[in-house]
């Protein structure tokens, strides 16, 4: 039971935001110092890990060509090119996104899309230019809504996509695990099958929350514009 | 074969052309901090190739990365805020451009697919191109390559080192959480080895009253949400939850089909991805990537599908497997 303390410490330092990076480091060390391990040992584990890890660290390689279309205006472009359909909110595009991702993970295309690859450079700017288009500007605090929303339909379509595909990491885990430990012999089609009443369900309930999203967004700015007529009022 | 290594080497380089362009720039507020924490990142990278095959000794690459948490710990690690396009200069250049905009933006995708799509058949003699084990990871940075060159005959910029120059850009508002992810993987098989899994789940089952099939389930799912929220994925949760009770309780005892089980369970623990920092490459890159104001914005927006979503997991195990 000791060894939870690494488990705390990590709660603790996250809530009381600490650095991560440190509050990660520090829980490590004493998790394996209580675990037995001595100091040559946990410099061991930290070097393995991270040369074992350095996959999650893809997403650097994808940066070049994002910086340069950047640099040429696409996020601006995606702004006005959204601008111009009418019919689309933050929500919708949102939505629209959750589909493609989640239908695109499902056959197994889960590298088409990306935090780095398509949320910053296409996505947000999109939700963002429908929002303008709707309100004629963008304050800071809705701004960030939208981000951690566009961040959000990436994970939600990936994670609640991706296991209906039969090759994917998490389904050939459970078969491996499962087959190698109980002797079973589950085929990876009938664990994908059975992923699909949850996909379904995943959709929607984001997909819901995501339209609710536009009748917020609507409901903040008939406020924030009943708050600043009063405040010009005060000014005089 | 284009092994998995070249594209680490590829990251390592980057790493490194990042930090000489630091290092140049003299209106930099953490010029000598910074540089230090990127190349030797990137250094990292490389020196990590031997240390997988077991050629090197991996207390060096420990001391390096502790070295790194230490710069970033005593905020030797700024950003540049380096020089880019203004506001009016991306209005024009979109003016200009267009649509061709998106060229390169898709390329990255389409290359990638193509190439995971065809990589069974790319095969010189029988030797296969892209790195089987790891066709994706290949795919994507061979896409991202070419996506660059796409970008830059397409866009044609002044400097053809432009991609560099503004990457560096991006990766400084990163700032440090680029390390995030791996320290969290390292902390993970810290955790497992020090035997934090079988400690969780002799507290879960200790709390499960015996005998009721709906309390089953429910610990089963809810267990494997929590014990994802502490280790930040579902992979690690999955064989020590299903080892407590999704196997002798739920398969063994109820007689439930271990398809249905199995599969949904997995997902209940990705109800738990979705709220934890644990997992930052999903849920703390990229509220820094978006140079979001609070780092928990993206997991805030996630909340109100995850629990929702953990509910119906345990119905749907509850009514469909047994």
């Amino acid at each position: 039971m000791l060894v939870l303390i690494g488990v705390l410490l990590v709660i603790v330092g996250f809530a009381i935001r600490l650095n991560p990076l440190v509050v990660v480091t520090v829980a490590g060390i004493v998790t394996a110092l209580l675990g037995g391990l001595n100091p040559l040992q946990i410099l061991e584990a930290f070097g393995s890990g991270f040369a074992s890890s350095r996959s999650v660290t893809i997403f650097v390689a994808v940066l070049p060509v994002v910086g340069i279309i950047e640099y040429f205006g696409l996020q601006e472009q995606a702004k006005t090119l959204i601008g111009k359909l009418a019919k689309l909110t933050a929500g919708r595009v949102l939505l629209g996104y959750l589909a493609v991702r989640q239908i695109t993970a499902a056959v197994g295309l889960n590298s088409i899309g990306g935090h780095a690859q398509t949320v910053r450079p296409l996505v947000f700017p999109m939700a963002e230019g429908a929002a303008l288009r709707r309100y004629g500007h963008v304050p800071e605090h809705i701004k960030e809504r939208i981000k951690g929303h566009s961040a959000a339909a990436d994970n939600v379509g990936v994670f609640f996509g991706e296991d209906v595909f039969v090759a994917v990491g998490s389904i050939l885990l459970i078969t491996t695990f499962v087959d190698t430990t109980y002797h079973l012999h589950l085929e990876p089609l009938q664990l994908a099958l059975w992923a699909i009443p949850t996909a379904i369900a995943a959709f929607l309930i984001h997909g819901f929350r995501l339209l609710r999203l536009d009748k917020q967004l609507d409901r903040e700015y008939a406020e924030l514009e009943k708050a600043e007529p009063a405040t010009a009022g005060e000014a005089k | 074969m284009i092994n998995v290594e070249a594209v680490y080497w590829l990251i390592g380089i980057l790493f490194i052309a990042w930090a000489v362009l630091i290092v140049r720039d003299a209106n930099h507020p953490r010029r000598w901090g910074s540089s230090a924490f990127w190349g030797l990142l990137g250094l990292c990278f490389f020196y990590g190739t031997w240390v997988q095959a077991g050629t090197a000794p991996g207390w060096i690459l420990g001391i390096a990365v502790l070295v790194l948490v230490a710069l970033a710990a005593t905020r030797q690690l700024a950003d540049g805020r380096a020089k880019t396009s203004t506001g009016e200069q991306r209005e024009a250049f979109a003016a200009r451009f267009g649509n061709k905009l998106f060229i390169p933006a898709l390329t990255l995708p389409v290359v990638t697919v193509l190439l995971v799509l065809l990589a069974p058949v790319l095969t010189i003699g029988k030797t296969p191109i892209l790195d089987p084990k790891n066709t994706t990871l290949v795919a994507l940075a061979i896409g991202a390559i070419v996506a660059a060159v796409v970008a830059l005959v397409i866009l044609r910029p002044k400097h053809p080192l432009t991609p560099v120059f503004e990457s560096r850009r991006i990766l400084e508002s990163i700032g440090w959480a680029a390390l995030l992810p791996q320290m969290l993987s390292t902390l993970g098989i810290l955790f497992t080895k020090a035997g934090v899994g079988t400690a969780v789940s002799t507290l879960v089952t200790g709390v499960m009253p015996k005998g009721s099939l709906l309390a089953a389930v429910i610990v089963y799912c809810v267990g494997l949400f929590v014990f994802t929220v502490l280790m930040g994925n579902g992979f690690a949760a999955f064989p020590i939850m299903t080892a407590a009770i999704g196997w002798p309780v739920l398969v063994q005892q109820f007689h439930g089909n271990p398809a249905i089980v199995f599969a949904i369970g997995m997902l209940a623990g990705f109800c738990g991805t979705l709220c934890t920092p644990m997992a930052a490459n999903f849920n703390l890159v990229p509220s820094a990537l978006l140079e979001m104001k609070n780092k928990y914005g993206v997991i805030t927006a996630q909340l109100g599908t995850a629990f929702p979503l953990l509910v119906v997991n345990t119905a749907l195990m509850y009514f469909l497997a047994f």
